[in-house]
């Protein structure tokens, strides 16, 4: 089998949080927001992360790209692990891996025209290229992403929130980037105006080859544009499986409730459905639930669950869910 | 007759840019136990309706037309008099719980206030009444935590607080504007299970503010939808889902992505929305609607009244549309 584009093997990210009103000398309390997260990119897909705030998948996307420190375990990348990297190498690294952030116009300089927004990486990178080259690449793209060229000389703030994501992704892909990391990109959109970014999203990477992971935390955009899905909570995947088969046939109890939260935009299937709601609220991340991280919260959950982090199960090639109650189940129906 | 009734309402911005059309034209009526749903993206003035409607407009707003409550045009009256009917009569709940909540004072505090101002309760009954309120909207161990300051619950319990504090006068109506956009989808959901346990409970009616198709379905009788300053099309949640008369309406739908349904590319609406800055002489959807004739760019479409609930305003005719 190929080495997959990008592997991340049992990522663990701590943060080290200064408890309020510490003196210089009280020791630091560690906060794992990723604790053993494993999965596998191949060229051309789209990873899909959903979780609720709070669930580590923003972190899991920055310890890929290195901008926090991961803690422990392996991202692999075509194979070398960029946790060990040279710094020159992982410079190269960083231009095949870029990100496209939530927040559109918080995430442009307010004082550079969009020319020079857009260029930006690529002078970084490539000093030495030409500018003539330089204002062709940045016209190129931002007719490629939708965008006027002759909207080049202006400023973020002349720009709609949806033209603004554009600069953006115009912006990512400038340096022919393999993997374009999407952090919540559409989740500040309007509806019609997320439909587009979602299209063109799509249509890029079906054009360059591009890889994509695309973290959000509504599942219905997710569904839409990723091929596998990782659902996160508390920092933990609960369940990993092909677009479909999660949001059909989910495993994990934590999927199940939140494929049943999500509303459905009509009022026959919506009021027709079941809607058994999730009680309570993510707890907090510093002092975690013992076993599994979910079992205060679910529906299912018995003396078991506390004891030890459950493991992963084989549901399918490719499914794998992490839930010793439903796998139980399974095994006393043998399935 | 109509609990609250709104004619014609329009509201302006003078702002340093010009003069701002927020809302154009507006009239809807809410029922006693009601539930209308107002659908629009950001700039269509859905949030500016209902906040004219009650006198909360920001300093450089204007609202003319009318507003009648219970029969008594409420629009523009002072402040003292519209406190009385605010709180009392109409609650209301905004999106960030965080930031309509003080953070200085406890939440007991904050709830206790609202009965010993307007119901001249004492501290002890207030008190009383407040916890119950709490376990009412399902906070556990409301007696003890009603002690706590804002920051120390989550974002779906303030949410909870904020419903709590609002239901406290038993008001006769609820407007929710975006109540559950800042939280997430289980306690999404855990909310709007408990706003339509409340209102049933308490036989209130409600207008929800808010850009999620999705709640819409699940929590309303009637939608509205607006663009633009203007209702494009008002009807029962059904007929406007199963099948919409208005173009915008329509893109609208087809632009959700939708967890049962599998698609390749999704329907979109070409443009962005609208630059509220620079007003409209025709129908303010036409630079971005598939249906647009010479007409919709000259002459705004007047609302029409199709059947006994429904309304809408668009030049082609519905058979057209669909």
């Amino acid at each position: 089998m190929s080495t997959p584009l990008l592997k991340v093997e049992d990522l663990q990210v701590t943060f080290n949080i200064r408890p309020r009103g510490a003196w210089p000398w009280t020791p630091s309390i560690p906060l794992h927001a990723v604790g053993g997260v494993s999965f596998e990119l191949e060229k051309g897909q789209t990873l899909g992360i959903v979780g609720e705030s709070g669930s580590g998948k923003s972190t899991v996307a920055r310890a890929i790209i290195n901008t926090v420190p991961a803690s422990g375990g392996r991202v692999l990348w075509k194979g070398d692990d960029l946790l060990q990297m040279d710094p020159t190498k992982r410079r190269q690294h960083r231009q095949a891996a870029q990100m496209v952030f939530q927040d559109p116009l918080a995430a442009l300089n307010p004082r550079m025209k969009v020319g020079e927004i857009i260029a930006e990486p690529l002078i970084t990178h490539a000093p030495q290229t030409p500018k003539a080259e330089v204002k062709r690449r940045v016209g190129e793209l931002m007719e490629r992403v939708g965008l006027l060229p002759n909207l080049i000389n202006r400023y973020p703030h002349e720009f709609s929130g949806g033209q603004c994501q554009r600069i953006g992704i115009a912006r990512a892909l400038i340096l022919n980037p393999e993997l374009v990391i999407c952090d919540e990109p559409v989740s500040a959109l309007d509806v019609s105006v997320q439909a587009q970014v979602i299209n063109l999203l799509s249509e890029l990477q079906r054009d360059l080859g591009l890889s994509l992971i695309f973290i959000a935390h509504d599942l219905s955009v997710v569904k839409h544009i990723s091929d596998n899905i990782l659902v996160m909570y508390l920092g933990r995947v609960m369940e990993t499986a092909d677009a479909d088969t999660l949001i059909d046939r989910p495993v994990h109890p934590y999927t199940r409730s939140l494929v049943q939260a999500v509303p459905i935009p009509d009022p026959k299937v919506e009021l027709a459905r079941e809607h058994p709601v999730l009680e309570g609220d993510l707890p907090s991340p510093l002092s975690p639930p013992s076993g599994c991280v979910f079992r205060t919260r679910c529906p299912m959950a018995n003396a078991s669950c506390a004891g030890e982090r459950p493991g992963p199960e084989q549901i399918a090639p490719g499914h794998v869910s992490y839930c010793p109650v439903t796998a139980g189940e399974r095994l006393a129906q043998g399935v | 007759m109509a609990l609250l009734e709104i004619k014609d309402l329009t509201v302006k911005f003078e702002t340093n840019d010009g003069i701002v059309s927020a809302v154009n034209g507006v009239s809807f009526n809410v029922s006693e136990g009601d539930t209308l749903a107002i659908v629009g993206e950001s700039g269509s003035g859905k949030s500016q309706t209902a906040f004219a409607a009650i006198g909360l407009l920001a300093r450089n707003g204007h609202a003319t037309g009318s507003v009648k409550w219970d029969g008594q045009e409420i629009l523009n009256l002072p402040e003292a008099k519209l406190n009385r009917i605010r709180a009392d009569e109409i609650a209301m709940i905004f999106q960030d719980p965080m930031t309509s909540l003080n953070p200085f004072l406890k939440v007991s505090d904050q709830m206790e206030e609202v009965l010993t101002l307007h119901r001249g309760m004492s501290r002890r009954e207030a008190r009383a009444e407040c916890v119950r309120m709490l376990d009412a909207v399902r906070i556990p161990d409301a007696a003890a935590r009603i002690t706590m300051y804002p920051h120390e619950f989550s974002g779906g319990m303030r949410q909870r607080i904020m419903i709590a504090m609002s239901l406290l006068c038993r008001p006769r109506l609820i407007i929710a504007d975006e109540p559950t956009t800042a939280l997430d989808v289980t306690v999404q959901a855990q909310i709007m299970d408990l706003l339509k346990d409340i209102r049933e409970e308490f036989n209130t009616a409600m207008i929800l503010i808010t850009h999620d198709l999705g709640i819409v379905a699940g929590a309303c009788e009637r939608t509205m939808v607006m663009y633009g300053g203007r209702i494009m099309e008002r009807g029962t949640t059904e007929e406007i889902f199963a099948s919409p008369t208005h173009p915008y309406t329509n893109g609208l739908l087809d632009a959700v992505p939708r967890l049962d349904r599998k698609e390749d590319t999704l329907p979109t609406i070409p443009g962005e929305p609208p630059d509220m800055l620079k007003g409209f002489i025709g129908c303010p959807f036409e630079p971005r609607c598939p249906l647009a004739e010479e007409r919709c760019k000259t002459e705004p479409p007047s609302l029409e009244r199709l059947s006994e609930t429904r309304v809408r305003a668009c030049h082609r005719s519905p058979e057209e549309v669909a």
